[in-house]
């Protein structure tokens, strides 16, 4: 038992279940909040890759007829808005509400009511978005999800070519979560700038916490222009506005501009909570401090700016002037200088270093190599000509999943086996964790790798069918295939949590011999984190403790 | 080798990405390779062995070394963009040759309209076009446009995509320097039938084009029949046009023509008896969620119809 | 684990930190305003795009008086914190009211200006592009004064109540910003309808 908590009788009485549910729908407490974002995160997960499934299923061959276009078309729009909305954001608020206080010696967001707001308000777009299966009413009869893509591009989504009320559940959903993501982006915020336990300057803290605050900025930045961008549409759909209405002088392109504006951002917003995992793993599985942390600081920063000014990387096809896809090529070729920086800060922090290779650190070099493979298609697709060709093609989808599962989800499993332990107060059995790896690599690189192919050969995305005879039959085979080994190491990742946490070994405070402030607290931490606020004087305050010899103050 | 590659160009657009893509693809794998190795390095050489409790040196970072992939990066970044911004020009404001032949393309839920404003042919889905020879070339120059959503004309081997947006309009230019029949597809996601509105563009040596132009410019000649009759006192001519009859619609294909094509229904299906039978009497059975509704024709009704668009030549 | 505090030297813990009332109203104001400027890039971008219909120039009357109304109650409420803060509590109320009826005012002068809009000069939001982005982007500001008034009405119940102290007036400040955001965005608004849009 710590100095730093205070004893509670152990022979307390189990509470009834009604009490407890009660507590979690109630609950204002950041940490439980992280595990709802976190448990909620898991479920959709689970929706969209059964989506992504059936959509694999169709494509297994040419001229399949597994599911009808119009269920297709359903699939891919639920796929990647539920992947984004309602999988990857609230996975990576759940984390950054769990950590971010623990890790600047806090004992709560700056407003936990706010947080609970911004968590049902998410829960609620997700729940709203999955009843037009059964509640929507288009042209094809009763219950149809949106099908208009997840970009939603105009004038698709006009009452004309979109009856019924699909459109409009994409449109209402997204701006519920969109109110929950702000809410948490201004907490973010503030609990980074207000709340940092004394000693913590900015520049001591972790680069996790760094990471979310640049995130949540680009939440605030980002998710707005996508709000305002739906209410235009709903004035579109309901008021007889002609915000996009080609007919009546409208343009279907600043559409475009505004939901991208929304959309590149987006996926930093995504990306940089992947790198902050990656921050925090890398350097005390190598044993090694950070190379690099006011640079990797800046580069954070850079990433921040430049990602606002490389939207329209994203429409080298509508036909904008050459000096506007000439700036847009520049931008986004500038944006891989920061990023590759990164990369070669976490190489070098690998470096001389002791690497222990478990589970979350399997993730994490897995990670390192396919970023770099990921941000190398992006470079490609940089170059406007070559993506006049690729766009639009199976070679862009393969580079963003690239990014997303290869990048981003893999750090997020790194995460789940990092902190699992701090959360659950229990170890995870890393046989199993292992197998989950080496499954979900092979499946993984044989879908995204070989999905590659077919976009150069010309096939586009978004469809249902395709003709045989122009060389995509084999690629596309591959690819489903890749999907049954995911599958199956996603069912061992949930078996070993399951397990885990029912019957795994007791972690103590601190399983990895970390540096950050969370793991000076028992697992899991008590309510209120810290009974004395804790000083610190580097950015490795248990290393200091641990080290008295050979302090980080001294070097920093 | 698969008829839509990209990486198999036989028109200056496509041929021009070609070569810019060939050198960002041999940089970003240099880049792949060298990275690559220093991680495969680092995992085997710096492995934790034994149970060692010392920590390793702590070196918390180098600036010599972090300017070094500063700089090295936008160096190979200023490089890739001047590469690039050449090769957007050189496609993009491309001057016009004198001998080049127009085509307005207008995109349509899920066909392709083809009009000549030059050679007063309309046409659909199968475009036709002049082999040209590079010593004197023989560009044809596309504008885009759209009668309802987006879509995106992508015929890999003759060059990039470049989309159709309603109120804005496009162009672009291909001048095919080999004959053939090259395929693509619409590219940007349309609806329903995004999928099957596929494209077949027709690269023809100059005297085959300018015959199939005449074919084009004729009236059919066409005698009453009960399927003329059935055509034009049903809801067909709302949507089609037949040169010299009554039907004038232009929702639908222009069907003057319609013999001289090789597929129906945007390269849904071939142009056979059979399958345009089955195409009029029930559109869903070929291309579900098209536009063409099913007429509800009698048998009678539906073979009259078929075997007078077969005289549409 | 022993005590987590590192022993640190003496004057080192001057430990001042910004108070997370006003950086979260920042962050607000800075979501709201991207917001803003999408429909400002909006309305700019179809300047003079409309098809048919009333153009801005034929109906469109600067609104001096309100735009003068609404700008002042920034002075009021700036005013009415400093006397909350100084503890005049009777100070306070009559320049909070006096912001509340400003506000009050702006808001029928939108309304009546709409009003001769619609039914006089025939232009709705379904017209064309300038009664579209005119109406959404007049209409976004108005709610948001209407939002605030609501909550400047709340802190005046709790002043008419006797609830509200001295000490509450860090709280009615970080509030009052999000009042002078509101003024700020209709100095752009005003600026790109009536000035540069006519």
């Amino acid at each position: 038992m710590s100095a730093n908590t205070i004893a509670i009788p152990s022979e307390a009485p189990v509470r009834p279940l009604t009490l407890r549910l009660h507590e979690w729908v109630t609950t204002v407490d950041h940490k439980r909040l992280g595990i709802l974002y976190i448990g909620y995160a898991l479920i959709f997960l689970a929706m969209g890759g059964i989506e992504a499934t059936i959509m694999r299923v169709q494509l297994i061959r040419p001229h399949n007829d597994f599911v009808s276009p119009e269920v297709f078309n359903r699939m891919f729009t639920m796929h990647g808005t539920t992947m984004i909305f309602f999988v990857a954001m609230p996975m990576v608020f759940g984390f950054a509400n769990y950590l971010v206080p623990l890790m600047i010696g806090a004992r709560d967001m700056a407003f936990p009511r706010l947080n609970a707001f911004s968590f049902w308000m998410t829960a609620l777009g997700g729940i709203f978005l999955y009843f037009s299966f059964f509640g929507g009413d288009g042209l094809y009869g009763a219950g149809s999800a949106p099908d208009v893509g997840w970009f939603a591009y105009a004038p698709l989504t006009a009452k004309t070519f979109s009856v019924g009320h699909s459109t409009d559940f994409w449109t209402l959903s997204l701006l519920s979560s969109g109110i929950g993501s702000i809410g948490t982006a201004i907490n973010i915020i503030a609990t980074t700038l207000c709340m940092r336990c004394p000693g913590m300057t900015l520049g001591r803290m972790p680069l996790f916490v760094w990471l979310s605050l640049v995130m949540a900025a680009l939440v605030i930045l980002a998710i707005s222009p996508l709000s305002a961008a739906q209410i235009m549409l709903m004035v579109d759909r309901y008021l007889g506005g002609h915000f996009f209405d080609t007919q009546a002088g409208g343009s279907a392109v600043i559409w475009m501009h505004f939901f991208w504006v929304f959309g590149h951002p987006e996926v930093y917003v995504l990306a940089l909570p992947a790198f902050a995992f990656a921050s925090e793993i890398i350097p005390v599985f190598s044993r090694k401090a950070i190379f690099g942390y006011p640079v990797m600081v800046l580069a954070t920063i850079a990433i921040g700016f430049i990602g606002m000014s490389v939207w329209a990387h994203h429409m080298f096809t509508v036909g904008m002037t050459a000096g506007a896809n000439a700036f847009f090529v520049l931008s986004t070729m500038a944006i891989a200088v920061p990023t590759g920086i990164k990369i070669f800060n976490w190489l070098a922090t690998m470096w001389g270093g002791k690497l222990r290779l478990a589970t979350p650190m399997l993730f994490c070099v897995a990670f390192l190599f396919q970023f770099l493979i990921a941000g190398l298609t992006g470079v490609t697709l940089a170059v406007a000509p070559f993506d006049w060709q690729l766009s639009n093609s199976y070679y862009v989808v393969a580079h963003f999943h690239y990014v997303i599962v290869g990048g981003i989800l893999f750090c997020i499993f790194a995460a789940f086996y990092y902190w699992f332990p701090k959360f659950s107060g229990k170890m995870y059995d890393e046989a199993l964790g292992k197998w989950h790896f080496w499954l979900f690599v092979i499946g993984f690189h044989l879908t995204f790798d070989f999905m590659h192919v077919p976009g150069i050969l010309g096939m586009p995305r978004r469809i249902y069918t395709y003709e045989p005879g122009r060389g995509w039959d084999i690629w596309n085979l591959i690819v489903t295939i890749g999907v049954a080994f995911q599958a199956a190491g996603v069912l061992v990742f949930a078996a070993n949590l399951i397990w885990s946490y029912l019957r795994g070994k007791r972690a103590g405070n601190d399983p990895w011999d970390a540096w950050t402030l969370e793991w000076s607290t028992p697992s899991p931490p008590p309510a209120y984190n810290y009974a004395v606020i804790p000083t610190v004087r580097s950015r490795r305050p248990l290393w200091d403790l641990k080290h008295p010899e050979d302090p980080d103050w001294r070097y920093e | 080798m698969s008829p839509t590659s990209i990486f198999a160009p036989v028109s200056t657009p496509a041929e021009s990405i070609f070569g810019v893509s060939v050198f960002v693809l041999q940089t970003v794998a240099g880049i792949f390779v060298v990275v690559c190795a220093l991680l495969a390095y680092a995992v085997w050489k710096f492995r934790a062995h034994g149970s060692s409790k010392n920590e390793p040196a702590q070196i918390y970072g180098s600036t010599q070394v972090e300017l070094a992939w500063t700089v090295i990066p936008i160096l190979i970044v200023v490089t890739l963009f001047l590469a690039t911004t050449r090769v957007i020009l050189e496609v993009q404001n491309a001057p016009r040759a004198a001998n080049a032949m127009d085509v307005i393309v207008t995109g349509h839920q899920y066909w392709w309209e083809f009009h000549y404003p030059g050679l007063n042919i309309v046409t659909a889905n199968e475009l036709h076009v002049p082999v040209s020879d590079p010593a004197h070339p023989t560009p044809t120059f596309l504008t885009l446009l759209s009668a309802d959503t987006d879509h995106s004309f992508w015929v890999p081997r003759l060059a990039g995509k470049t989309d159709l947006i309603p109120n804005h309009p496009n162009q672009m230019w291909i001048d095919p320097h080999e004959t053939g029949l090259f395929l693509g597809q619409c590219a940007q996601y349309c609806g329903t039938q995004h999928a099957k509105m596929l494209l077949r563009v027709y690269v023809q040596p100059r005297e085959e084009f300018e015959r199939w132009v005449r074919e084009q410019q004729q009236m059919p000649e066409t005698d009453a029949s009960d399927g003329k009759r059935v055509f034009e006192s049903t809801a067909c001519v709302n949507c089609h046009t037949v040169a010299g009859t009554a039907a004038k619609g232009r929702f639908g294909p222009d069907l003057t023509h319609l013999m001289t094509r090789e597929t129906i229904a945007a390269g849904a299906a071939p142009n056979t008896p059979d399958l345009l039978r089955l195409w009029i009497k029930n559109p869903d059975a070929i291309k579900p969620g098209s536009k063409m509704p099913a007429m509800g024709l009698s048998d009678q009704d539906a073979n009259a119809v078929t075997a007078y668009l077969e005289t549409l030549r | 684990m022993s005590a987590l505090s590192v022993s640190v030297a003496a004057g080192d813990l001057e430990w001042r930190l910004p108070s997370r009332g006003r950086v979260g109203m920042c962050c607000l104001i800075a979501a709201e305003s991207a917001i803003f400027t999408i429909f400002v890039v909006a309305y700019l971008f179809y300047i003079g795009k409309s098809l048919a219909g009333p153009q801005p120039h034929d109906v469109l009357h600067t609104p001096i008086f309100y735009t003068i109304c609404l700008l002042s109650s920034s002075l009021t409420i700036h005013f009415a914190v400093r006397r909350l803060a100084a503890g005049k509590m009777a100070s306070f109320g009559m320049w909070w009211i006096l912001t509340i009826v400003l506000g009050g005012v702006f808001l029928f002068g939108t309304g009546r200006e709409w009003n001769h809009l619609i039914n006089v000069e025939g232009l709705t939001i379904s017209t064309n592009l300038f009664g579209t982005t005119y109406y959404s982007l007049v209409g976004l500001h108005a709610f948001h004064v209407t939002m605030g008034l609501v909550a400047l009405l709340t802190v005046a119940a709790f002043y008419f109540t006797s609830q509200l102290q001295r000490k509450h007036a860090e709280r009615v400040e970080v509030l009052s910003m999000y009042w002078h955001f509101v003024d700020a965005v209709w100095v752009v608004v005003f600026t790109v309808v009536y000035v540069i849009g006519i």
